[in-house]
């Protein structure tokens, strides 16, 4: 009997104890026509050894493409300790520290991430995780219009984004915050790929969205986009790739006042690809909103004999206390992904977090003019970027990227077509610090052949 | 004196896992640079790996204590499903590959959703939702679009016990659904004349826990279904406790038109200190059009896509509620709850739910003989039960919170305690079918122990836990400080 320790002696013990005939019997409350003998096609169970085989076989079963894509999800270097750390079983195998005594390893860790967070982002105050960097935008809006002071008076909740915001983070956020009667807006996309500079003057929305880098990688004129909305007293939502906060300005410093709320996703901080998930979605804020944060928080205190320990605080705000008055419904969120980021943080510093993230760019500066020197082909949009760029194709991007990993094993990027049809022929690369020069190369010369075809 | 990472950072430490540093070609304008670097630890690695691993030492887990943590199943979870699903062949998948060279995963993808289906009797399922709760809001917004499409806008209650979860309620909220509390009666069953007086015209549904989070299998489950759709409502099945049924009782026979199940609780993802998990949900045929993007199916006999994979807006799947996270859900769970599926297979499946059941039955037993009262003795117990410690309340002074404290001094963490809140000083007792009988036995002791230190000495309990890194935490100092990072005051 696979992972039960039963012997039959001990099932006719614990039969015997609690006085019925059969296991059966224990279910005989529930009536006996919903009861099944056996649930059909089900398969045998399968032996360790047959099933790790058919599993790897299925984990092995496509070539292998060189990764030039990101579009939020990267293919960075996990240094080796990150994963052995995270992987143990104290850490594997705990529940949500509601026993603080019994938790404090894991509480002292979510303490610790919440410090780092707030330094990498320029914020005062973090939470311990959402599902992920779409859903924490979402929460972010929800969040956001809860603490605007101009919500109450407002005909219509609506809330504005930059132009370049990712489109899946768009459609879930759209999805989460469409039962709140909250409507969102874009802004115009400019002719360089960031948004158009003309903000409404009338009527501001309660929140703005940007993006920083925007999905295109180009940098939004952050200042000018914050200091519009803290004139007009809307709520600044800041939505950042947080390996690029070693280098970039933090949210907390944009404009003169800063954003008011931080968001995105841990994936590039020591979380594999794993198409997509799980990763970790964070928010920070002031600290003024923090009765508005979703998810579980963690403080320092002290113990009955004044020692410091940690603990789950201002829990009043979460579902299993306040029900259908709770900030949010989330309950399990992303614990360990957080765990496998503070490990990452720990070990990188801010040195070493500043060397991939410029290394990354670095690659991607590379990459994006290696693939310009190509006849037909060049960047799409003018002015700075971060760590990924827009390329345009003579042609349209999906067929060649096809191409490309069906002839040369490579992942050309993300074809813009599928979100934006005015940019079929574009290409969104990125070339993480793990490319090396020959395999840049090696999709410049593909790209060439490809195209000279 | 508790050090954190960043009381052993110096300043210039060097990090090994990564190349010197070097200038580099930036090309960023300087306003949109940052000017100080960020406050992180500056440590060696083995500082690191020294600091996290003695942190890991502080936590009771699964690999090293009893955990009867009731609607929680904590529960040995195979490590042959975590290495399987830690395959570099799936890490390293990039979740917008062109579908021709994903194949290995959406066959995944395909298995699990067919054998989630056997399992529970529903006639599609999405695997996209991260967690329950984000299961609960896809299952309310499948109803609410369903709904909406039958323009039956004016539904807007959602029924609950007053027992449920609060994820349940929450989640309501969120879809913008009012929320209606049914009570129990005596017997720990719905109250089916206040549910048949509550359902109206305004009814989109009720949310059930089956069993419920009393432990206690709802004997009228098919009565109550039947009200509810007589009323026009649809019917919710929160999956919370499946690991009481698995493999005996599938929810769609139940008469439950929605579910979601948690993946980290039945099948086999550990909970990770907090996550995470996958709720996918199951739907019967009439709310299919509804489900969540994206999703995988076969394009012809050999291959697979995910259709949605990239958004295309609302236009392209106009019935679908729409699209709940970045990408398609967090696979690597997913992953694991196929090796665990494929592992067990049906019967060791059935197994499960056999052995959670009579695990929980023999401790309840031997409690009750010891003279702890069951909140339902008349009722069988499921994979979990409820207790009262209201009589050591009144006769020693001594709380459900002391004896979950003093639980920890014996090596147990405790139960469940203070949920469901309408049994005083309660605890919810999940033994999980993977614990040894000597492992029963010893917690069934500890209770016992306990019970006679509190009739001598009261005060080991609410001073406990003695022998922990902390004794009991100022949560009241916590609010008030609010101490929430290094350099947060």
């Amino acid at each position: 009997m696979p992972y039960i320790p039963h012997t039959s002696d001990c099932v006719d013990t614990m039969l015997g104890r609690i006085g019925v005939p059969g296991v059966d019997t224990l279910f005989d409350e529930i009536p006996t026509d919903l009861q099944l003998e056996r649930i059909k096609e089900l398969p045998e169970g399968q032996d360790e050894l047959t099933m790790l085989r058919e599993l790897a076989e299925l984990a092995n079963l496509d070539p292998k493409l060189t990764c030039f894509a990101g579009g939020g999800s990267y293919d960075h270097h996990i240094p080796a300790a990150v994963w052995d750390i995270t992987g143990r079983g104290e850490f594997m195998t705990s529940y949500t520290p509601y026993q603080a005594e019994a938790s404090q390893g894991t509480l002292q860790l979510l303490y610790e991430y919440q410090s780092m967070m707030c330094a990498l982002t320029g914020q005062e105050v973090s939470n311990a995780s959402v599902y992920d960097g779409a859903t924490a935008l979402a929460e972010s809006i929800l969040m956001a219009i809860r603490s605007s002071r101009r919500a109450k008076r407002a005909e219509q909740l609506e809330v504005l984004t930059a132009a370049g915001l990712h489109p899946h983070y768009l459609a879930a956020a759209r999805t989460c915050v469409s039962g709140q009667n909250i409507r969102l807006r874009s802004l115009e996309l400019g002719e360089q790929g960031i948004s158009r500079h003309a903000l409404p003057d009338d009527n501001p929305p309660l929140a703005l969205i940007v993006q920083q880098p925007n999905v295109f990688g180009r940098l939004e004129d952050i200042d000018r986009l914050a200091n519009w909305a803290a004139e007009r007293d809307v709520m600044l939502i800041a939505l950042v790739n947080p390996l690029s906060l070693a280098l970039l300005k933090p949210p907390g410093s944009w404009g003169e006042q800063g954003a008011d709320i931080v968001c995105g996703d841990g994936q590039p901080l020591g979380v594999p690809m794993a198409s997509g998930g799980p990763t970790h979605g964070f928010i920070t804020c002031r600290k003024s909103l923090v009765r508005q944060l979703p998810g579980r928080i963690v403080a320092r205190t002290l113990d009955t004999q004044g020692r410091t320990g940690f603990v789950l605080t201002l829990q009043a705000r979460e579902q299993h206390i306040r029900r259908a008055k709770a900030t949010s419904n989330i309950c399990t969120n992303q614990g360990l992904l957080v765990t496998a980021s503070t490990l990452y943080l720990s070990i990188m510093g801010a040195n070493g977090l500043k060397e991939v993230a410029a290394r990354c760019h670095e690659h991607t500066l590379t990459l994006a003019d290696s693939l310009c020197a190509i006849e037909g082909v060049k960047r799409r949009f003018e002015g700075p970027v971060f760590h990924e760029a827009v390329i345009e194709l003579p042609r349209p991007a999906q067929e060649v990227a096809d191409a490309l990993a069906r002839e040369a094993g490579i992942f050309a990027g993300i074809s813009l077509g599928h979100w934006y049809p005015e940019l079929e022929n574009c290409l969104l690369v990125c070339a993480t610090e793990k490319r090396t020069a020959s395999e840049i190369d090696a999709y410049a010369r593909a790209l060439a052949e490809v195209l000279a075809k | 004196m508790m050090h954190t990472i960043y009381d052993k950072s110096k300043g210039g430490r060097n990090v090994s896992a990564q190349a010197r540093t070097r200038e580099h070609r930036l090309d960023i304008p300087d306003s949109q640079l940052r000017e100080t670097p960020p406050n992180l630890p500056e440590v060696a690695e083995l500082t690191a790996v020294r600091h996290y691993t003695s942190l890991s030492q502080k936590n009771f887990s699964i690999d090293t204590r009893f955990y009867p943590l009731g609607s929680c199943t904590m529960k040995y979870n195979p490590r042959a499903a975590h290495k399987a699903a830690m395959h570099e062949g799936f890490l390293g998948r990039h979740p917008l590959l062109p579908d021709e060279f994903d194949q290995g995963f959406l066959k995944v993808r395909m298995e699990l959703e067919a054998h989630l289906k056997r399992l529970t009797g529903m006639a599609a399922v999405s695997l996209t939702p991260m967690a329950g709760a984000q299961g609960e809001f896809a299952g309310l917004s499948i109803i609410r679009a369903y709904l909406n499409a039958q323009e039956q806008e004016t539904r807007d209650e959602i029924l609950v016990p007053e027992a449920a979860h609060g994820t349940n309620p929450a989640s309501a909220v969120m879809c913008g659904f009012k929320v209606r509390e049914i009570p129990l009666v005596a017997s720990g069953d719905i109250d089916e004349q206040a549910l048949l007086a509550a359902l109206s015209e305004r009814t989109a549904g009720l949310m059930l826990t089956n069993p419920s989070t009393c432990g206690l299998f709802e004997q009228r489950i098919c009565e109550i279904a039947q009200h509810v759709h007589d009323a026009g409502g649809l019917l919710y099945y929160d999956g919370a406790n499946l690991n009481a049924i698995i493999g005996r009782v599938r929810p769609a026979d139940m008469g439950f038109d929605v579910i979601h199940m948690n993946l980290h609780k039945t099948f086999a993802t550990p909970h990770g200190g907090g996550g995470p998990g996958a709720g996918p949900i199951g739907v019967v045929e009439r709310l299919k059009p509804f489900l969540p993007m994206p999703y995988a199916r076969y394009r012809d006999n050999a291959s697979i896509e995910l259709e949605g994979r990239f958004e295309q807006g609302l236009a392209a799947h106009p019935s679908s509620m729409g699209r709940l996270s970045a990408f398609g859900g967090n696979a690597g769970v997913l992953i694991r709850a196929l090796a665990y599926v494929r592992l067990l297979g049906g019967e060791g499946l059935r197994r499960v739910s056999e052995h959670a059941v009579l695990a929980a039955a023999y401790v309840a037993k031997r409690l009750s003989e010891a003279g702890f009262d069951l909140a339902w003795p008349d009722r069988r117990v499921t994979h979990e039960f409820v207790i009262s410690l209201k009589k050591q309340h009144r006769d020693h002074g001594v709380t459900a919170l002391d004896f979950a404290k003093r639980l920890l001094d014996y090596g147990f963490h405790p139960p469940t305690n203070y949920f469901p809140l309408l049994v005083p000083e309660c605890f919810l007792i999940e033994p999980t079918e993977t614990e040894p009988i000597e492992e029963l036995d010893a917690f069934v002791e500890a209770m016992i122990a306990i019970r006679d230190e509190a009739a001598k000495d009261a005060d080991l309990l609410k001073e406990a836990p003695h022998d922990l890194p902390v004794s009991r935490l100022d949560e009241v100092r916590a609010v008030k400080e609010l101490d929430l990072g290094v350099g947060s005051d």
